[in-house]
């Protein structure tokens, strides 16, 4: 016991964010020291913070498993470290080590290679921690907007570049607003309860009458702010446009670790201190999901730009998330778990080919610009294709997987129409992930200049191919792995 | 308590029309006038929940340090250009339409649910310990998000010196 307010618990579960924070700050001090040629040496000081974290974490959970605890409190109930914490963490960490490695050659191409880069990164990686572990609503908000406000500031890191600076302009007036209609839904439910916990919430609110008109509009207003962070529809348009005008890699970075931070966030408001309003939150729920999986397939159609593309086939994906929630049953929740984990790694792998597409004259973010890869870089383009596929929804690779769980737990609720909705979407995918897949294959290349490959991007996509591929073939013991997150939302 | 809620609605008033001016203003001094109006109402509030600490701070820090910041900005930048652009665009009608449709739902549930709110009495004890339990509670039981904004601030400095400075 350090004194009343600090115990031991609450430092050793603080510690994976200390370490990041102060190498955060380490980066940002070396960067002072080197020259412009060996500027990727902070890549590699960002990769060994991250490292630390992942072995804190390990001691963490061994000593859990050794006191035979499933979850810890600490901050006098401010955070749980439980299993859905511990998954989301080791998600976060592995998107943002994945997203260094592709970074630094491309910033090294933008002539934008600084260590704040690196610093803000990690510092984004500290507030989504918050935001997976989190059991305070103030604990919560300031996490997520530590998480916005990097991100807004990575949006914009091309300070050349007018679509970058767009993008960050149209991030941050859009993100504050949303933000405020989410501040102003958890007042209400302080309002309620008198108390930021959010399980002190959840028992305040099964007290109050069944369809008080209070509790919908909190319900509704935090649910749009929620839809607003993940990019379901109709709170999507930001999404699109912010992925175009943001550099490549951290349009990669802001397509897995905030999303499913955001997703984390949700899935704790919603299923704690709301858990018990199901009935009011599940027909929002559901028109929310087939209208998010309705845009996203269609207007992903007509793209021609890559990223564009990639953001409202993000915007689909999320959709198909939410009708994980939609089921709610033990598989639905598998469902969402499962099919983060795989989307992380299959969005990150394809992201990482739209940034080796990124050359010297030529900003590589067309779809045309793939032509020809395959006579290129046969083995970039094979792996493109697994990555397509496994964003499609196709077996034997890990985006069937996902699906298939989702899929699975609507028809045990007998959401049959959903379900069939569902399915035919993935057909529309097929559809426009093909078109990228012809042109690389089909067409001949346009210019004779190869993409660019560095050692983190070879990294990069070994990992995430393997990952994907892996899980597609032997899924079980990823399965396993989603039991405990599974049993920590439902008890 | 009739007097209580009068004085609600007074300072409900200053903040709405404050907020309103200020971004409707083509002079930029003028807007943050009118801003420095809207923050001496929430000071105002805050002293109607006998908050005395946060009101002062409300207006040592809001009132004072940062619209002083802001008129310095006005005054260094030059704003001419600015004042001669449009401030609307097209869709404002639409805008306005939608933005009474929400007043009016929102305004719905709330008169729906006036029942659900009840505020706590303000007792006589607190009034002399503001400062104190504001300090309990922000290092006992919100110690971990405080220590959590401190990082926060430090991300938005590193971002405005990013985003501001032309060579790094």
């Amino acid at each position: 016991m350090l004194s009343e307010y600090f115990s031991a618990v609450d430092f050793l579960l603080l510690k994976p964010a200390i370490l990041l924070t102060i190498f955060g700050i380490g980066v940002m001090l070396t960067d002072l020291l080197l020259d412009e040629r060996q500027k990727y040496f902070n890549a590699v000081t960002a990769l060994v913070g991250i490292g630390f974290a992942a072995v804190q974490m390990l001691r963490i959970q061994s000593q859990m498993r050794e006191a035979g605890v499933s979850e810890v409190e600490a901050f006098r109930g401010a955070i749980v470290l439980d299993g859905l914490g511990i998954f989301f963490i080791w998600l976060f960490l592995i998107s943002t080590a994945i997203t260094i490695l592709i970074s630094f050659r491309y910033l090294e191409i933008e002539n934008e290679h600084h260590g704040e880069y690196y610093a803000i990164l990690l510092f984004a990686t500290v507030g989504m921690i918050f935001l997976a572990i989190g059991m305070d609503l103030i604990t919560l908000f300031v996490g997520l907007e530590l998480m916005v406000l990097s991100i807004y500031i990575l949006a914009g890191f091309l300070r050349g570049d007018r679509r970058s600076n767009e993008a960050a302009m149209k991030y941050l007036l859009l993100g504050a607003f949303s933000s405020g209609i989410l501040l102003y839904g958890m007042s209400l439910l302080y309002g309620m309860s008198n108390s930021t916990n959010l399980r002190v919430i959840g028992s305040a609110l099964s007290q109050r009458p069944l369809g008080d008109p209070l509790v919908i509009m909190a319900v509704v207003t935090i649910a749009a702010g929620l839809f607003f962070k993940i990019g379901a529809v109709p709170f999507h348009q930001w999404l699109p446009d912010v992925y175009e005008g943001a550099p490549h890699s951290v349009a990669a970075f802001m397509s897995v670790g905030p999303k499913v931070a955001a997703f984390a966030l949700l899935l704790r408001l919603f299923l704690v201190p709301l858990g018990e309003l199901r009935e009011q939150w599940e027909p929002l729920l559901i028109g929310v999901a087939v209208a998010t999986m309705t845009l996203g397939n269609l207007a992903a159609i007509s793209q021609s730009n890559i990223k564009r593309m990639l953001g409202y086939s993000a915007i689909s994906h999320v959709g198909y998330i939410l009708l994980g929630l939609v089921a709610g049953n033990e598989t639905g929740l598998k469902g969402i778990v499962i099919y983060l984990l795989v989307y992380v790694f299959m969005n990150l792998g394809i992201f990482t080919v739209v940034v080796a597409m990124r050359r010297r004259d030529l900003v590589g973010d067309e779809i045309n610009d793939m032509a020809g890869l395959m006579h290129k870089s046969p083995v970039m383009a094979i792996l493109s294709l697994i990555f397509l596929l496994s964003l499609a929804g196709i077996p034997p690779t890990a985006g069937f997987l996902g699906k298939y769980f989702i899929f699975l737990s609507l028809l045990e609720t007998g959401h049959y129409t959903l379900a069939v909705i569902a399915v035919l979407y993935v057909a529309v995918a097929i559809y426009y992930y093909f078109r990228i897949v012809v042109v690389m294959f089909m067409q001949p290349p346009a210019d004779q200049e190869l993409p660019s490959m560095s050692l983190g991007i070879r990294c990069a996509l070994g990992v995430t191919a393997a990952m994907t591929l892996f899980m597609g073939l032997y899924p079980e013991p990823f399965i396993q792995l989603a039991t405990g997150p599974v049993l920590a939302i439902l008890r | 308590m009739v007097l209580h809620d009068f004085f609600f609605y007074i300072l409900a008033a200053i903040i709405l029309g404050g907020g309103i001016l200020t971004i409707t203003r083509r002079n930029a001094v003028h807007s943050a006038i009118f801003l420095v109006m809207t923050l001496i109402g929430v000071a105002g509030l805050f002293l109607h929940l006998q908050a005395e600490f946060l009101a002062a701070v409300q207006v040592f820090l809001y009132v004072g340090g940062i619209t002083v910041l802001f008129l310095f900005v006005i005054m260094l930048v030059n704003l001419d250009e600015a004042a001669k652009q449009r401030q609307f665009n097209r869709q404002w009608g639409l805008a306005l339409g939608c933005v009474l449709l929400l007043v009016a739902e929102v305004g719905y549930f709330l008169y729906q649910g006036r029942d659900s709110f009840s505020f706590a009495e303000s007792s006589g004890v607190l009034l002399q310990n503001n400062t104190q339990a504001i300090a309990m509670s922000l290092y006992g039981d919100y110690l971990l998000p405080f220590e959590i904004a401190s990082l926060l601030l430090l991300v938005a400095i590193i971002g405005a010196v990013v985003m501001a400075k032309k060579q790094i």
